[in-house]
């Protein structure tokens, strides 16, 4: 189960802010007019869990003035860098695919934060642990829609298996193409990507970094053998030299 | 093929989260940690070899080291009273479970190390302690490399091929020069060959790793190494190896030029993790390290 967003439909009126904050009791983390469009919550966090971005786009000479808006959310990689990082096991995979924090168990420290290449996770102050979208695991498991899906007055986001969704995105961004939308592509949909594709993947108008969004995300999991190949041989090299020195010379 | 200059982001905002790590918690931490793994491999060279005085020297500084780096572990969490949570699991996934668990072990087996040498107590027992304490510390010395690399911070992520030798060699030359500082000329060979085979080592790699990241283009990952503060740390620290590593292949007969050496290479050491750690919050910080790359890799594919 997962998210698509279609952003080319997206209003920019940020319901999904809110029923997110509402549904999940998230705190207040600052409302402020950022200068950037319309944007007021800036970026994802531990406590903004759906962010509405805005780009307003007025030189370019086929498209003429655009005002790009998305709601930006927790990806729920399929390969997801956090969860495998987390030393705790307070990140698991649950039995919708997502990826959910356990509260009770996170001792807030911190390596979620850098591993994920979104950005998405952080960690609260006023509690020091690590939050993020649930994609409502408390809705899910008693049938309903998340919260920000449910309230959408577009349907820019929508809700459902990821086999369905991918389906029906693709043939949206045909649509798109014929109407001579050139610009809009699909991001996080293939499962042959960096991150195993996404739990939440979405239409996008222009490139991913417009958004603020990573253009070739990959979890860095792949990498991790060849890291630990080079610290066992530091290590074996490290120990050889002990084995040497201890041959030395005695006093 | 020159590549584009041009990059675009979400008005200059950063792609991924910088660490929320504390500079003087985790960098001194990777110091600490370091000087304590390889504090226990000089301990069992020394104890092995029949080098007393130094033996005793290195499993204090291991424990005294490791004890350090416990609390500032402990002190960095955003919830320290569930410190224990790290146990809860074993991931091999996580260098951070792993290395939870190797300091669980280590820790326990360094303390036992130091307290027979203090206390004179059990002596078979505090030998199979320091041995056991010298077979992990190399893991303790360079796992931390792959914690920090194991992230999407571009400026260590890049550079995870030489980052654990660069941490291996700092490790041994700062173990080495604490054991040069501590104990007489005569006394410490062991520690000077450690410290000079660990500077080199260190010198070495981390010109490498700089080297890899120095790709065309308008967002090469060396900066984050050589420019601004963080360039002035690592050349300082740079200059305090270099200087440490001839200090101790020259003094090998004065008490005095073989303690500044050893003061020089701990220094630099600690200068390195640190310039390490601010590289890193670098790169994480402004956008076109993590976009730039990305796009050229995209580019290159189509």
């Amino acid at each position: 189960m997962g998210f698509f967003t279609d952003t080319s439909i997206c209003i920019g009126c940020k319901a999904c802010e809110v029923a997110c904050k509402e549904w999940n009791a998230v705190p207040e983390d600052g409302i402020s007019l950022s200068g950037m469009s319309y944007d007021n919550t800036v970026g994802l966090g531990a406590s903004t869990w759906r962010h509405v971005a805005f780009i307003e786009q007025s030189d370019d000479a086929a498209h003429g003035l655009r005002w790009l808006m998305s709601s930006d959310v927790c990806k729920h990689c399929t390969e997801s860098a956090c969860l495998d990082v987390c030393p705790t096991g307070a990140l698991f995979r649950t039995e919708f695919g997502t990826v959910v924090v356990q509260d009770d168990v996170c001792n807030g420290c911190g390596y979620c934060v850098p591993a994920c290449p979104f950005g998405v996770i952080a960690r609260r102050e006023e509690d020091g642990q690590a939050h993020k979208c649930t994609l409502c695991y408390d809705r899910l498991g008693s049938g309903l829609e998340p919260a920000c899906a449910k309230a959408c007055p577009t349907q820019s986001i929508q809700f459902g298996p990821l086999d369905e969704l991918r389906e029906r995105a693709r043939l949206r961004v045909e649509d798109l193409h014929a109407a001579g939308q050139d610009q809009a592509r699909l991001y996080l949909d293939d499962p042959a990507d960096g991150i195993g594709g996404g739990g939440a993947f979405f239409l996008l108008l222009d490139e991913p970094e417009v958004y603020g969004l990573p253009p070739d995300p990959v979890v860095t999991t792949r990498d991790l053998p060849g890291m630990w190949k080079h610290v066992a041989i530091a290590a074996a090299g490290l120990a050889s030299a002990a084995v040497a020195l201890s041959l030395g010379r005695r006093p | 093929m020159v590549p584009d200059a041009e990059f675009t982001s979400y008005y200059g905002r950063p792609v991924i989260k910088e660490p929320v790590w504390q500079a003087p918690d985790v960098a001194g931490y990777l110091f600490f940690g370091g000087l304590a793994g390889a504090s226990s491999v000089l301990a069992a060279s020394a104890h092995l070899s029949g080098h007393r005085d130094l033996a005793r020297v290195a499993r204090l500084s291991a424990l005294g080291a490791i004890s350090l780096s416990a609390a500032a572990l402990v002190h960095d969490l955003g919830r320290p009273a569930r410190f224990t949570n790290m146990l809860r699991v074993f991931k091999p996934s996580s260098p951070m479970s792993v290395g939870s668990w190797l300091l669980a072990g280590y820790g326990p087996v360094a303390g036992a190390a130091a307290v027979s040498e203090v206390t004179g107590i059990l002596p078979a027992a505090g030998t199979a302690a320091t041995l056991g304490a010298g077979l992990l510390g190399p893991a303790i010395a360079t796992y931390t490399a792959a914690l920090i690399c194991d992230t999407a911070v571009p400026a260590w992520h890049a550079g995870y091929r030489e980052m654990p030798y660069v941490f291996a060699g700092s490790a041994a030359s700062a173990a080495g020069g604490l054991g040069l500082l501590a104990t007489a000329p005569g006394a410490a060979e062991p520690a000077r060959q450690l410290a000079v085979l660990g500077a080199g080592v260190e010198l070495v790699a981390k010109r490498r790793l700089i080297k890899r990241l120095a790709t065309p283009g308008p967002a090469p990952l060396s900066e984050a190494y050589e420019t601004g503060r963080t360039g002035v740390m690592l050349r300082v620290a740079e200059g305090l190896t270099a200087g440490g590593l001839a200090g101790a292949l020259l003094g090998r007969r004065s008490r005095a030029l073989s303690a500044l050496s050893g003061a020089s290479l701990l220094a630099a050491s600690a200068l390195t993790r640190f310039g390490i750690f601010e590289a890193g919050m670098t790169s994480a910080r402004d956008p076109k390290y993590t976009i730039v790359p990305q796009r050229q890799r995209q580019d290159g594919r189509l």
